[in-house]
């Protein structure tokens, strides 16, 4: 037994960079990062409704004027959530082949409750993000009361009185929040960036940031619901 | 003291494998977690059973040869321990321990504790290694590496290959293991000439093997008996990316994973055979 050979040679050929787990890995801290800016410039906009409906519309306006410029961001956006999803489902579908036969019993003794959630919390954002764009955006289906194309505020305001839609809302924002919780930093993990004395430093950030940010925007459907904005 | 060992036994690859449980009345205390198989295995020997097996050899938390799971923890419950050198007064008198081997598509079943860890050899032929030229050893100061330099390499040189960091990894990536292999010699002078093909050459292998994606939950890193951090892993996606940006027209290729066991014959002998 102990002469046992180690491999035999033969060869084959390597995939390139998105066949590999680390390749995949990098695509999706990339992807993972402009979707994140994306959700800060969302926020910073969107924070405009406690402004008052001419501030907001205004901005929704200016949004639609950029023509040109518009659905060559949408289509960026679509491609990071694409490519994210698609690096996520292979390499889960590769978690399954990789360990075929489970433990009897499993402990989890050094990770956070955010990253042993993420293929939980990123479905249901997903899920959040469709309706949230046929509600707000399309306005393809929005109960309570009339979706009216450019009032960006009178659909916002309409929309978050409807109880249920500010508590899926609430409860998104919040998943939303633990996903990113892990993925600041595991982005940079990804990347190939990590250090003893800065990524501590970084963890302690993407705490704040994702609170921050998870704050931010629940404080909208809060306040109509407290009736602060009407 | 009482303890339970709830033992999974598989006489071989082909069996499907189940838990057995044997109560042992006297454990000692002072004993290590495999002189208490090594005492369990005196009394199913005495009784004409089939011992347990499990891999062990130096005893002294260097070799990797042994570990498995015990309730759910690669190398049991103490930190930057293996199981050969944890001893048995870490448990509860009357306690229940569930040990099972590691699990992973790329770690087949062997026998009982033991699987076949050959993946790990595979990925560090693959690029674990620097070359450098025979003759005469080279002028001690003929490379200047400062001390911080070398500590971090040695650090992920502490690696043992034991294969804890697959066994606790949920998607049992070997990514802790390869980085470490990658990171002890990327960090220094000498390993620098090759450093992009080596990241390119053992992920692809890593990859070939049937090993899971690292998902950066650091699992790996609590269970690792040396206490490996994920910087390692870091350093391997960091070479990796550099070298698929660098790379012009060399093939990376894998070796076949071997799954069989040779005899080092033609003759139809039964590798599995215990005798």
């Amino acid at each position: 037994m102990s002469t046992s050979a180690v491999g035999v040679r033969e060869e084959e050929r390597a995939p390139g960079f998105w066949g590999s787990t680390n390749g995949k890995k990098a695509v999706m801290a990339v992807t993972g990062a402009i979707l994140f800016i994306f959700v800060i410039g969302h926020l910073a906009g969107n924070l405009q409704v406690f402004e008052g409906p001419a501030k907001l519309n205004a901005y929704g306006k200016l949004l639609h004027t950029l023509g040109e410029l518009l659905w060559p961001v949408r289509i960026v956006l679509l491609l990071c959530v694409t490519l994210h999803i698609t690096a996520t489902v292979q390499l889960a579908l590769l978690k399954k082949r990789a360990r075929p036969v489970g433990y009897s019993a499993k402990k989890a003794i050094a990770s956070s409750y955010s990253s042993r959630t993420m293929y939980w919390s990123g479905p249901i954002v997903l899920a959040f993000v469709i309706f949230h764009l046929l509600h707000l955006t399309a306005g393809y289906y929005h109960p309570g009361a009339a979706f009216i194309e450019g009032d960006v505020y009178h659909n916002v305001v309409s929309g978050f009185q409807v109880w249920w839609v500010s508590v899926w809302y609430i409860f998104s924002v919040i998943l939303l929040g633990l996903h990113l919780r892990h993925g600041i930093w595991s982005m940079f993990q990804s990347l190939g960036m990590n250090h003893p004395r800065h990524t501590p430093i970084l963890k302690s950030t993407a705490w704040v940031v994702a609170v921050t940010i998870v704050l931010g925007y629940i404080s909208i459907p809060i306040s109509v619901m407290l009736g602060v904005v009407k | 003291m009482k303890l339970t060992l709830k033992i999974w036994r598989q006489t071989g690859r082909k069996d499907k494998g189940r838990f057995v449980s044997y109560a042992m009345d006297d454990v000692n205390a002072e004993m290590s977690m495999l002189e208490c198989l090594d005492v369990l295995n005196e009394s199913l020997i005495e009784r004409g059973e089939e011992p347990v097996a499990f891999e062990h050899d130096c005893r002294e938390g260097i070799c990797g040869s042994c570990g498995f799971m015990i309730n759910g923890i690669p190398h049991g419950p103490l930190p930057a321990t293996t199981v050969c050198q944890l001893t048995m007064r870490h448990f509860k008198d009357g306690e229940e321990l569930v040990i099972e081997p590691w699990r992973a598509a790329a770690f087949p079943a062997v026998k009982d504790l033991v699987v076949d860890r050959r993946s790990f050899d595979r990925i560090i032929a693959a690029g674990g290694y620097i070359s450098v030229s025979t003759g005469n050893a080279p002028d001690g100061n003929a490379i200047l590496v400062s001390k911080d330099t070398s500590d971090r390499a040695m650090d992920a040189a502490a690696c043992i290959g034991c294969g804890a960091c697959v066994a606790a990894c949920p998607n049992a990536s070997s990514a802790l293991f390869t980085g470490a292999k990658i990171a002890h010699l990327s960090i220094l002078p000498q390993g620098a000439p090759e450093r992009d093909g080596r990241a390119l050459n053992m992920v692809a292998q890593m990859n070939a093997e049937g090993f899971g994606g690292c998902t950066n939950i650091g699992e790996c890193t609590g269970a690792c008996p040396k206490e490996i951090q994920l910087e390692v892993i870091a350093t391997m996606n960091r070479d990796f990316i550099r070298g698929s940006w660098k790379r012009r027209d060399q093939e990376v290729r894998t070796v076949k994973p071997m799954t069989e066991w040779s005899t080092g014959s033609k003759l139809k002998i039964d590798p599995h055979a215990t005798s």
